[in-house]
């Protein structure tokens, strides 16, 4: 027992957790890796934020249907493994969908669409609550007095109501980036060649099989804890300005 | 019947809530003439509140009619947003856009409604924070003043629509004692230059120097209404004499 602990921390032995001779031969893999993931987080939170912010305003409506018709949405992709809806999507909707194989950047399209895409659904689904909340945050007394002006509800909703909700919103926003950035990790699983992909590549490769996986929890630590903080930080500074 | 002078006439309005559960205003007729400054006292939870906010329909009523210059508002044919131009509303906390300057709080409505172009919304603006002393304020956001200057400006923003009518809901409730002075000279002027006013307060002194008629109200329903000298001084109602015994 005690032998076999020792072993975990001998870095020459292939399931040791400090095992990382694979680093000079596959560095390039990672960094590939961390592009992509960072390019599937941010674009699919970005994405998600229009659609979000109708499913937001449709389940605030008093329109029963179109009410329902965005709970269901949101209900069905909360409810759901997103390793679900990703193989319904991938293999389902992108089999009818043929998305020409370019390149963006460094950005395969045909690869990085399917998932960006079922990515960006899932989170619209958390969006549109983060937003739901942040519309409901901006005080009652805000519409009544834009609606006593005469201005419609739509008016008072776009130039009274949310800039003030995207404003308290944005924190909670970020916070999804970070989300995304660990939760894309199960795109892994369909071939996206994102950072936990990598490091089951290497992983086979190599066979190191325990170092990868600690190599990129480091790397998402690094990315997602800084910043993290850093919205912390901002969040905390935006409240101190906001004081009525 | 209507006269021509009626500017807004309230008749047989009930609003429940909760199903019935809760009834706020149990039939309230009522009409308010043109210049008239009609001030709505009672205790709270008496329903002057809500009342006040049926008249723009900020309160849909359950049932009844009201009507602003003749036309029934509660008619659901009707477009509201229209009506509203011409009801000005103060409220009890000001509530001024925080994330505009105090200029753009009162160009916005005009400017948005394609009453006025952007040059012409902010001569009158500059023109309006001159009048209440507070030109230098113009590009400054609401946080960054005291309550009495937020009140005046949210006077002055209903003011650019040029209103009909101006309803003030518990103006000054919201105040420090030493800023309550300069929101009521400014609506005492108001009512000076012939605005029509419909005010709830608490402000007894108020109510007596400047309103011309005085309306008691107790559950949800209008009790007492007569001139300020009458109603003040020889309340005839059992329940207008026990709330004036407490507060005067």
């Amino acid at each position: 027992m005690l032998e076999a602990i020792s072993k975990m921390f001998d870095p020459t032995f292939p399931s040791s957790f400090v095992n990382f001779s694979f680093l000079p031969k596959f560095a390039p893999y990672f960094i590939d890796g961390i592009m992509y993931t960072l390019a599937l987080s941010v674009v699919a939170v970005l994405l998600a934020i229009i659609p979000a912010l109708l499913l937001a305003l449709m389940r605030l409506s008093k329109n029963k249907l179109i009410h329902h018709l965005s709970g269901a949405y949101i209900a069905i992709f909360r409810s759901t493994p997103l390793m679900v809806q990703l193989a319904i999507i991938y293999f389902g909707v992108f089999y009818i969908i043929k998305v020409p194989r370019v390149y963006i950047g460094f950005v395969r399209l045909d690869m990085f669409l399917p998932f960006v895409i079922s990515l960006a659904l899932n989170s619209s689904a958390y969006v549109a609550e983060i937003f739901r909340a942040g519309i409901l945050a901006v005080d009652a007394g805000q519409t009544e007095a834009a609606r006593s002006l005469g201005l419609s509800q739509w008016q008072a909703m776009k130039l009274v109501v949310l800039p003030q909700a995207i404003k308290n919103v944005l924190p909670a926003l970020a916070n999804e980036v970070v989300t995304m950035v660990k939760e894309s990790s199960v795109c892994s699983a369909y071939g996206m060649g994102e950072l936990m992909f990598a490091a089951k590549n290497v992983a086979g490769t190599s066979l190191i099989s325990v170092g990868p996986f600690v190599f990129i929890a480091l790397i998402y630590f690094c990315i997602n804890f800084p910043a993290s903080k850093a919205i912390e930080a901002i969040e905390r500074r935006m409240r101190r300005g906001d004081k009525r | 019947m209507a006269t021509s002078a009626e500017l807004i006439r309230v008749e047989h309005v009930i609003k429940e809530y909760n199903h019935g559960a809760v009834k706020a205003l149990n039939d309230c007729s009522l009409s308010i003439q043109k210049g008239e400054v009609v001030a709505i006292i009672g205790p709270s939870g008496s329903g002057k509140s809500t009342l006040l906010r049926c008249l723009n329909l900020l309160e849909v009523p359950s049932s009844g009619h009201i009507y602003f210059n003749g036309v029934d508002i509660t008619d659901k044919k009707v477009d509201i947003n229209l009506h509203r131009r011409k009801m000005g509303m103060v409220f009890q906390h000001f509530n001024l856009f925080p994330h505009m300057t105090v200029k753009k709080n009162i160009t916005l409505a005009p400017v948005q409604l394609g009453l006025k172009k952007q040059e012409e919304a902010d001569a009158q603006a500059n023109k309006l924070l001159e009048r209440i002393g507070l030109a230098d304020k113009a590009n400054e956001y609401p946080n960054m003043l005291s309550g009495g200057q937020k009140q005046r400006i949210a006077i002055v923003r209903a003011l650019a629509m040029e209103p009909e009518v101006m309803l003030f809901d518990e103006p000054t409730s919201a105040l420090d004692p030493e800023m309550v002075g300069e929101v009521l000279d400014l609506m005492r002027d108001l009512a000076h230059e012939g605005m029509t006013m419909a005010v709830v307060t608490h402000e007894m002194g108020f109510a007596r120097e400047v309103a011309s008629r005085v309306i008691f109200m107790d559950s949800g329903a209008i009790l007492e209404e007569n001139t300020p000298s009458e109603l003040f001084d020889h309340p005839q109602n059992p329940r207008t004499q026990a709330f004036l015994s407490k507060v005067l």
